[in-house]
C-alpha cells in the first residue's frame, strides 16, 4: 500500500496511474512527431522574433529541420532495417520514399539558406547593418 | 491545327517539353555571355515554350487529358504530369506572359540591371519560368512543392536584383515568408503521405473521400491551406507583395503581377476541389477574408503615393476577387476564378507594362511626379486607360467578361443578392482609385522642370507590346465567348474530379 492509495482510495489511485500510463503512452509513441513539433515552434519563433537576419535564417534552417525529422519519422516502420535488396523476401524495412523525398528538400533548405545568407551580406553592404529594426529605421528615414 | 502539323511522337512529349525547354535553356543563358544574344535567346525560348502550351491546350481541349510518365515509370509510382484543360489554360497563361514581358523588357531590362548581371539575370527568369510551369504541369503533390520553391528561388534572387537597397529587404522579407508558406505546404503533403501512401494527386483523389474527417487528413488540408495562401497572397498573408511590387526591376514585377500568385491559386483549387473535394470548409473560411482583401487593400490602395504600389494593393484585392469565387465552389464559380485570373494577368500585366515604359522615361513612380504625363506620351497613357478601365470591369474590356460571371455565380449559387452588391460595392473602390491615377495623368498640371522637359514616347518596343496587351483587353472584352468557353471547360475539369 502506498501513499497516494491511503490519501486516495484504492479505486482513484488505480484510476490516475492509468491516466499516467496513458499519457506517457501517448507522449512515448509519438514522441518523434513532439520533438519535431518543438523544435519547428522554437525555428518559427526564432524567425518571427528575432532582429538578426542571420538569426532569422538560423530559426528558419530549424525550421526546416524540424519537416526533415517528421518526413523521416513517417517512414520508419518498428524494427525495419534498411531498404536494401537482399534474397530474404519477407525482410521487413522502413519506407525509402520519404528519405528520397527529403534529400531534395534538404537541397531546396541549402538553396534557401544560401540565398538569404546571399541577401543578408548585400543588405549589410547597403545598410551597414543586419539588425532589422535598424534597417527598418533606415528605410523610414529613407522615404 | 497543331496535332495535325506535330508528329504523334512529339505530341506525347509536350507536356515535359513545357517544362524542360526553359530549365535547359536557363544554364545556356549563363555561357552566352552579355551580348545581346542572351536576349534574343531567352526571347527565342519564350515563345516556343508559349507555341507547346498553345499546342498543348489544343490537344487536351480537342481529345481529353494528356498524360506524360517522367522516366518512363508508371503512375502512380513514378511521377506524373498531367494536363487537363484546368492548368492546360495556367500553362498558357504563364507562357504567354513570359513571351510579352520578354519582348516589352530589352529595353527597360538594360536601364535598370547592371550589363555584367545580364546572363545571370535571364538564367534566374527562366527558371523562375519552369518553377510556374512546373507547378501547374505536375501532377504530383511533393513534385509541385519542388517546382514552387524553383519558381520562389529564382523570384526572391530577381527581386534583389531592383536597384534600390530596399529590394534587397523585400526580397529577403519575402524569402522568410515564402520558405515558411513552402515548409507549411510540404508539410501537409507529409501528412497526406502519411494517411494514404500516395503522392500522386488523381491518386490522393481516390483515395481521400474513404476518410474525409481524419484528422490527419484535416491538418494536411488546413496546412496546404496556409501555405499556398502564403504564396497567393491570400488577405491577411499579403505582407510580402506590395515591397516585392515596388521595388523590384519593372519587368519582374509584370512578370510576378501576371502570373506567380495565379499559379498558387491554381495549386489550391486543384487541392481543395479534386484532392480534398470538400469545399465547405475552405469556403467558410476563405469568403470572409476574401471579402476583408477586396476592401481593405482597395482602400489601402487608395493611400499609396507610388503608382507601383497602388497596383500592387490592387492586386491584393483582386486575389480576393478570385478567392471569393473560388469559395463559392460551384461550377458557374470556379469558371469565374479562371476567368478573373486571365483577365487580371491581361489588366495588369499591361497596366504595369504602361507604367514601366513611363517610370523609364520620367525616372519616376510617384504619382506625384507623373501630373498631366498624358500630354507628353500619350499612347503610354491611353494603354493604362484601356488596362484601368479592364480592371474596374467597364463594359466592352475584359475585365467586365469576369466581374459580370463572378456575380452571377455569386447570384445563382448563395441566391443573396446582399453578397452581389458586396462585391458590386468592393468594384467602386478599384473605380476611385483608378480615377485617382487617370485625374493625375490627364489633370494634373506638370511642374515647371517636367513641363519643359523634353520628355519622349517609350520605346518602340515597349509602347508596342503593351499596346498589344491594351487591344487583347478590349478583343476579349467583346469576345468574351473565348475566355469563358475556355474557363468553363477549366471548371468542368476541376469539380469532376481527374
Amino acid at each position: 500500500m502506498n501513499a497516494t492509495e491511503l490519501v486516495m482510495g484504492s479505486d482513484a489511485a488505480l484510476f490516475m496511474s492509468g491516466m499516467n500510463a496513458y499519457l506517457l503512452d501517448f507522449l512515448a509513441t509519438g514522441y518523434n512527431y513532439w520533438m519535431a513539433i518543438v523544435l519547428m515552434m522554437i525555428g518559427f519563433y526564432i524567425t518571427l522574433a528575432r532582429s538578426n537576419l542571420v538569426k532569422k535564417i538560423i530559426g528558419l534552417n530549424l525550421f526546416q529541420t524540424a519537416m526533415f525529422l517528421l518526413y523521416i519519422s513517417i517512414g520508419n516502420v518498428v524494427d525495419g532495417g534498411v531498404p536494401i535488396l537482399t534474397d530474404n523476401p519477407d525482410a521487413l524495412y522502413s519506407n525509402p520514399l520519404p528519405h528520397v523525398l527529403i534529400l531534395t528538400a534538404i537541397v531546396v533548405g541549402i538553396a534557401t539558406t544560401a540565398l538569404g545568407l546571399a541577401l543578408a551580406v548585400r543588405i549589410h553592404e547597403a545598410y551597414g547593418t543586419i539588425e532589422e529594426d535598424e534597417i527598418l529605421d533606415a528605410e523610414a528615414g529613407d522615404s | 491545327m497543331f496535332a495535325t502539323i506535330l508528329p504523334a511522337a512529339l505530341l506525347a512529349q509536350l507536356p515535359v517539353l513545357q517544362v524542360a525547354i526553359p530549365l535547359l535553356a536557363a544554364p545556356v543563358c549563363v555561357l552566352l555571355g552579355r551580348g545581346r544574344w542572351v536576349h534574343d535567346f531567352s526571347l527565342l525560348v519564350t515563345a516556343v515554350v508559349a507555341i507547346t502550351s498553345l499546342a498543348l491546350l489544343q490537344l487536351v481541349l480537342g481529345g481529353g487529358d494528356a498524360s506524360y510518365a517522367l522516366g518512363g515509370f508508371a503512375p502512380p509510382w513514378g511521377i506524373e504530369y498531367r494536363i487537363d484543360p484546368a492548368n492546360a489554360v495556367i500553362l498558357l497563361l504563364v507562357s504567354v506572359s513570359g513571351f510579352l514581358v520578354l519582348l516589352q523588357s530589352r529595353t527597360s531590362i538594360e536601364a535598370e540591371i547592371p550589363k555584367q548581371k545580364h546572363p545571370l539575370f535571364y538564367t534566374a527568369f527562366l527558371l523562375c519560368l519552369t518553377g510556374l510551369l512546373g507547378v501547374a504541369a505536375t501532377g504530383d503533390a511533393f513534385n509541385a512543392f519542388v517546382f514552387l520553391e524553383i519558381s520562389s528561388l529564382a523570384t526572391y534572387a530577381l527581386v534583389a536584383t531592383g536597384k534600390s537597397p530596399r529590394a534587397l529587404t523585400a526580397a529577403f522579407r519575402y524569402l522568410i515568408l515564402g520558405t515558411i508558406g513552402a515548409s507549411t505546404f510540404v508539410i501537409g503533403i507529409g501528412l497526406l503521405y502519411m494517411a494514404t501512401g500516395t503522392l500522386n494527386m488523381s491518386d490522393l483523389a481516390t483515395r481521400i473521400p474513404a476518410s474525409p474527417h481524419h484528422a490527419v487528413i484535416q491538418a494536411a488540408f488546413a496546412l496546404i491551406i496556409v501555405g499556398l495562401g502564403l504564396k497567393a497572397a491570400i488577405f491577411p498573408l499579403h505582407f510580402w507583395l506590395p515591397n516585392v511590387y515596388t521595388f523590384a526591376p519593372m519587368v519582374v514585377t509584370i512578370f510576378l503581377a501576371a502570373t506567380a500568385t495565379k499559379v498558387a491559386l491554381y495549386l489550391l483549387a486543384r487541392f481543395v476541389f479534386v484532392i480534398f473535394e470538400d469545399a465547405s470548409f475552405a469556403g467558410m473560411l476563405l469568403m470572409p477574408l476574401a471579402l476583408l482583401a477586396m476592401f481593405l487593400a482597395s482602400l489601402a490602395a487608395l493611400q499609396q503615393g507610388n503608382v507601383k504600389r497602388i497596383l500592387a494593393y490592387s492586386s491584393i484585392a483582386q486575389i480576393g476577387y478570385m478567392f471569393f469565387a473560388l469559395a463559392l465552389a460551384s461550377t458557374q464559380a470556379v469558371a469565374a476564378a479562371w476567368l478573373l485570373m486571365l483577365t487580371h494577368a491581361l489588366a495588369k500585366g499591361g497596366l504595369f507594362m504602361a507604367v514601366a515604359g513611363i517610370a523609364l522615361q520620367t525616372g519616376s513612380s510617384n504619382l506625384d511626379d507623373w501630373k498631366g504625363i498624358a500630354k507628353q506620351m500619350p499612347w503610354s497613357a491611353a494603354v493604362m486607360v484601356v488596362c484601368l478601365l479592364s480592371l474596374v470591369g467597364v463594359p466592352l474590356t475584359a475585365g467586365f467578361v469576369a466581374k459580370w460571371s463572378l456575380l452571377v455565380a455569386i447570384f445563382s449559387t448563395s441566391g443573396s443578392i446582399i453578397l452581389v452588391a458586396v462585391v458590386a460595392a468592393a468594384s467602386l473602390l478599384t473605380l476611385l482609385y483608378a480615377g485617382k491615377i487617370l485625374e493625375t495623368i490627364y489633370l494634373g498640371t506638370p511642374d515647371e522642370q517636367r513641363a519643359t522637359a523634353n520628355l519622349r514616347e517609350a520605346p518602340l518596343a515597349m509602347l508596342v507590346t503593351a499596346m498589344l496587351v491594351a487591344a487583347m483587353n478590349i478583343y476579349f472584352g467583346l469576345n468574351g465567348t473565348v475566355l469563358s468557353d475556355l474557363s468553363n471547360r477549366a471548371a468542368l475539369a476541376l469539380l469532376s474530379g481527374f
